[in-house]
């Protein structure tokens, strides 16, 4: 008996209208998120994995027109005002940015921006909140936090922007924490660094994680459930083992075929998905992976298929019913 | 071993600044001679055993002497005391209308910008209404309004002169609000009030520094064009302006009249111009290192 998800998301379309028509960002996802849970969303650039968790937040760019439902433990979030937004946000939701040289204020303290969140969301006075904050930049393994508080950003490295873009949005300790591509700008030992410190805190503070990426051995690494996402659909999902084991859309196989394993044998070449994403503003009327897909007939062409399950916690969205190949052909 | 590897020890940003602003040999120097300029032109006259006031009708048009050092005016008043008192008014005028009017143009440039769609529509028109209303006449109307309250009258000067900060600070928010840490914030719950207050303010500083610093010479200047209207400072009060002013009366009889409020003048403008580029370049964190 799984608990009531904490975030239910059902069926949201996010659309940018411009005069050069409309560019569909997202379009009928649907997810659901339990307590605690540790859930990856993999795509490729565009395919909508940034614009969902904006819109989780109220954040998407002005002009964004959203459709469906997001609920906060029964609570509708989208459409919610600005104030009931600004309530959630940092205190109940927080979110880590990708790019933690630009994701801090230069002109402030590193302690003026630890400490912001918890002053702001739970009235904690300036003392309080400092001894807060230095034990959160020690949680997430910054050395010598007093000093840290009084620096700027750019006193500090990378990984250490990164550790404390962590820290602020843990502050108020939220119960869902969006993590936007969170190791992409960093490099790769620092990355494990970063991901070791993201699965800890989440057996410490038990918030429910949610990981973009557009790396799948980081999802591999960390999460224990995985949404495919491509040109602004769900085609994918599964438990993580499951997905790696048998990946069940030609997209998500494609993924899987595109990078070297390493106790795996190693293939003959890497294989790269040929083609590009579609544009978004010019989705094609059937399935959008198809133009890439060798599995591709005619039904695809028709209208976009829909997400089944095809086993308990599984589904996808391919009307493909035959063997898909794993390994090269 | 320890002694070299310990690192600095942490400081506030201001102090951060004050050391970077002192590694600046012109901007220090300008500070210097504009914290001279104010305690002279404060302090100066409660030595001077001469009213700027009064006249003195057997000392009219003397040069300068050990007596008179700056010699005397029309009305045999010491030039010496009525230069001071005229750099008192003269700054006075320029920071409190420069003040007024960075805190204005500072607050509705960044609310525009920030709020944007049809907020910062209404906004920027409304600025560009108050471009078209002519300043001149609009200053005449406020001084007949306020009367002889010269200190109101630069104030309101300061009230209609925001206009450029306004757009300039508007535009520099754009661009700012697209930086992924304005994002971070909101993601944060920030509100926008604090968010203008906290966020960005802070980051347009530079620009905030050079246009006040901009601001006060150019509001001496209008001061003395107004003054030469006969609508600045009233006599027997003097301002920097209206003393140049009358010294180009008789530029080619008593030119000493003219040089002392004209060099003064041209110190000052000069020093705010050093010490905003000095400032801008210490408050700016990305430029340490």
């Amino acid at each position: 008996m799984s608990p009531a998800p904490l975030l239910c998301v059902r069926d949201l379309s996010v659309s940018y209208p411009s005069r050069a028509g409309t560019t569909r960002a997202l379009d009928g996802v649907s997810l659901d998120l339990d307590p605690g849970e540790f859930l990856g969303i993999v795509g490729e650039s565009g395919s909508g994995k940034t614009q969902l968790l904006l819109a989780m937040l109220g954040l998407n760019a002005q002009g964004a027109q959203l459709a469906g439902s997001i609920q906060y433990r029964g609570q509708q979030l989208l459409g919610a005002s600005q104030r009931t937004l600004a309530t959630l946000r940092g205190r109940r939701i927080g979110m880590i940015f990708q790019d933690p040289m630009t994701a801090l204020n230069p002109y402030l303290t590193i302690g003026t921006q630890v400490t912001e969140g918890v002053r702001l969301h739970l009235g904690v006075g300036r003392r309080a909140a400092r001894r807060r904050a230095i034990e959160l930049l020690e949680a997430v393994q910054i050395p010598e936090p007093e000093r840290r508080l009084a620096q700027h950003p750019h006193e500090l490295s990378g990984g250490m922007r990164q550790r404390i873009v962590i820290a602020m949005a843990l502050i108020c300790e939220p119960e869902i924490l969006l993590a936007d591509e969170p190791t992409t700008a960093l490099d790769v030992t620092v990355q494990a660094q970063i991901l070791a410190l993201l699965r800890e805190l989440r057996i410490r503070t038990r918030a429910a994680i949610v990981l973009v990426t557009h790396d799948l051995g980081v999802i591999a690494a960390v999460a224990d459930r995985v949404l495919v996402m491509y040109a602004g659909r769900v085609v994918e999902q599964a438990g993580v083992e499951q997905l790696f084991a048998a990946a069940r859309h030609p997209y998500t196989i494609g993924l899987r075929r595109s990078i070297a394993e390493l106790d795996g044998p190693l293939p003959e070449r890497l294989l790269s998905i040929g083609g590009n994403p579609p544009n978004p503003a010019a989705l094609p009327p059937g399935c959008a992976f198809a133009p890439r897909c060798a599995q591709a007939f005619e039904r695809c062409q028709s209208a976009p298929p829909p997400l089944v399950s095809i086993a308990p916690g599984h589904t996808r969205a391919c009307y493909f019913e035959g063997p898909l190949e794993m390994h090269s052909p | 071993m320890s002694g070299l590897l310990t690192p600095p020890t942490a400081s506030t940003p201001w102090q951060q600044a004050r050391a970077q602003l002192y590694q600046r040999p012109l901007a220090v120097a300008a500070l210097l001679v504009l914290i001279a300029v104010i305690l002279l032109a404060l302090l100066g006259p409660l030595f001077s055993a001469y009213s700027f006031a009064t006249p003195s009708w057997d000392e009219i048009y003397q040069s300068p002497s050990l007596r008179h050092w700056l010699g005397t005016d029309a009305l045999g008043r010491d030039q010496l005391v009525r230069v001071l008192w005229g750099c008192r008014i003269s700054l006075l005028v320029g920071v409190a209308a420069s003040l007024v009017s960075v805190a204005i143009g500072v607050l509705w440039g960044a609310t525009a910008g920030y709020a944007g769609g049809t907020t910062d529509s209404l906004m920027m028109r409304f600025v560009d209404i108050l471009y078209t209303v002519p300043f001149i006449p609009l200053v005449i109307v406020m001084t007949v309004l306020f009367g002889r309250n010269f200190l109101l009258v630069f104030v309101a000067i300061g009230a209609v002169s925001w206009l450029d900060i306004a757009r300039i600070v508007r535009g520099q928010t754009l661009s700012l609000k697209q930086r992924e840490f304005i994002e971070a914030a909101r993601a944060l719950g920030v509100r926008t009030p604090t968010m203008i207050i906290r966020h960005l303010v802070p980051n347009l500083i530079g620009v905030v520094i050079i246009y006040a610093t901009l601001t006060v010479p150019t509001v001496i200047l209008f001061e003395a064009f107004l003054s030469f209207l006969g609508l600045g400072v009233h006599a027997p009060l003097a301002s920097l302006g209206s003393l140049v002013s009358d010294g180009a009366d008789h530029l080619q009889s008593q030119p000493y009249l003219l040089t002392a409020p004209a060099v003064l003048l041209a110190v000052i403008i000069a020093c705010f111009s050093y010490l905003g580029d000095g400032l801008r370049d210490a408050l700016d964190p990305r430029a340490r290192h």
